[in-house]
């Protein structure tokens, strides 16, 4: 028994090491594919190495009070618990992590754990700035869950389990048994959220960094912002992940999952790159209408084409 | 009962700032601050202030034409994340006061550019009432970019030149500004005639 809990904790670790520099590497690698859309050249790949570096070998940081540490701790676990609790290779022992039976309810709880601690430590900081941005993040967050979670439960019809390694095995097989084609409502609805979730241009108002400078984590320097930076890596390849898992058919080796992250972030940054900002009264008008609407089409084809 | 009276004053100035005096922070020695000073020098967050006509040759440099992004620099809007300083031109006595704050707020190590003669010696505002002449009279500047305006081409090799200093280890002002700290404090004194904040209010 020890020696099995041993085994999982090395395995974590591994996984753990290996996602976060895959994930570092995958937000510097759609850095560069911004940079040719608007012509550029842009950062090097390994920018955000550097750039973590930086903030942690910073001499000096200041305090604002006990909470306003912990925002980013919280942050951190809530990244890491997204990352931990989602088997990240279908059939691998190594990636499976800590993933179990009912693991889907804690994995899109921890989503929105971070944010809530953010919220508390960049509340703390007393920063006018960082209270709008809490509040803006904090209304959309609310509005783009709408979907996503109806999206959610046809997938979960669909797969008749709330395992996410069980979602994965409902897929296997061929392409078509893919929740993006057995109930495209739901797929559909589900990259709409995603979109929302990964605060990229049309919902980009949380951070506005011509506006109000950059909200949220407008007081965070140092390594409280070097921790924060290392997460926005490891919780993006985490919900990637999450999001291949529920409609793509999750992935059985490392080029495949390599490729559908790439995939899915890519439709994050092609949005991102065409469409202007929505201010927050527009953002949540627009989750709670076509996207919600499109989810509950498909809760009812799911629950049509399963009963 | 008087509107004064109604408000009361929930925090006094000493308790909303910091009255403490900035540290000197020894660097370390050897292989590891070297390797530190490389990553501080390729990652270089600027904030930019823009109250100068300077301000309006930074902006070509996030453009596709010159793109800086290439080097490793990148804008920032808080001074608490960034790491270099850009007085673009002419510092008012008015701005001057928001400098000093600007600067103040953000963390050891700092560097400081100075964009344009009015920087360096008051350039064409030389005679102004309202206008100061030397920058490096109230905050340390590590690099002055002469020119009035100096193209973004310049800004750039300006840029290259401060990355060389940090690589050297030669990038210290902020420990310069600790320890010559009441000099600094008595020139910014003479200027600013309304000083209505505590002596370091980081």
């Amino acid at each position: 028994m020890t020696s099995h809990i041993a085994m999982k904790l090395l395995y974590s670790f591994i996984s753990l090491f290996v996602i976060f520099n895959y994930g570092i590497l995958l937000v510097g690698i759609m850095a560069q594919v911004r940079a040719r859309v608007q012509g550029r050249i842009g950062m090097p790949v390994w920018q955000y190495y550097i750039d973590i570096v930086k903030n942690n070998a910073k001499r000096t940081s200041i305090y604002h009070g006990v909470m306003f540490y912990l925002g980013p701790i919280f942050r951190l676990a809530g990244g890491l618990g997204t990352y931990l609790f989602i088997p990240a290779l279908f059939g691998s022992a190594m990636f499976s992590n800590f993933s179990f039976a009912g693991d889907l309810l804690l994995v899109m709880y921890f989503i929105f754990f971070g944010q809530l601690g953010m919220a508390l430590g960049a509340g703390e900081s007393g920063h006018p700035h960082s209270a709008i941005g809490v509040a803006r993040g904090l209304a959309q967050m609310t509005a783009f869950e709408v979907p996503f979670a109806l999206s959610v439960v046809a997938v979960v019809i669909h797969a008749h389990t709330l395992s996410i390694t069980g979602i994965v095995a409902a897929q296997q097989g061929s392409v078509f048994h893919w929740i993006l084609f057995v109930n495209p409502f739901a797929a559909i609805a589900g990259i709409i959220a995603t979109l929302g979730m990964s605060m990229g241009n049309p919902f980009s108002i949380v951070i506005a960094p011509q506006e109000i400078p950059i909200g949220p984590p407008t007081e965070y320097q140092s390594n409280l912002l070097g921790m924060l930076q290392t997460n926005r890596a490891l919780f993006n390849v985490a919900k990637l992940i999450l999001f291949m898992n529920l409609w793509f058919g999750g992935a059985t080796n490392f080029i495949e999952l390599m490729l559908k992250t790439f995939g899915i972030y890519l439709i994050t940054a092609i949005v991102g790159q065409s469409f202007p900002r929505f201010r927050t009264e527009q953002a949540i008008r627009f989750f709670i209408t076509w996207p919600t609407l499109i989810a509950l089409a498909g809760v009812v084809y799911a629950m049509v084409t399963r009963y | 009962m008087t509107n004064d009276e109604a408000v009361p004053a929930a925090f006094t100035d000493e308790e909303l700032f910091c009255q403490e005096r900035p540290q000197v922070r020894e660097p370390l020695k050897g292989f590891f601050e070297k390797f530190l000073n490389w990553a501080r020098a390729n990652s270089l967050w600027f904030l930019g202030f823009g109250t100068g006509c300077g301000a309006v040759e930074l902006r070509p440099l996030l453009t596709a034409r010159y793109d800086v992004f290439r080097y490793g620099i990148q804008p920032r809007p808080t001074p608490r994340q960034s790491s270099v300083f850009i007085i673009g031109g002419y510092a008012s006595v008015k701005t001057i006061k928001r400098i000093v704050r600007s600067y103040e707020q953000m963390q050891n190590p700092k560097f400081v550019i100075g964009l344009g003669s009015c920087t360096i010696n008051g350039g064409m505002y030389w005679d102004s009432y309202n206008t100061i002449n030397r920058l490096d009279h109230y905050i340390p500047v590590d690099v002055y970019i002469a020119g009035c305006m100096p193209r973004p081409e310049a800004i750039i090799a300006g840029f290259m030149k401060l990355k060389q200093l940090i690589k050297e280890g030669r990038g210290e002002n902020a420990n310069k500004y600790a320890r010559d700290f009441d000099w600094y404090k008595a020139n910014q004194k003479k200027i600013i005639k309304d000083w209505n904040m505590p002596d370091y209010n980081w």
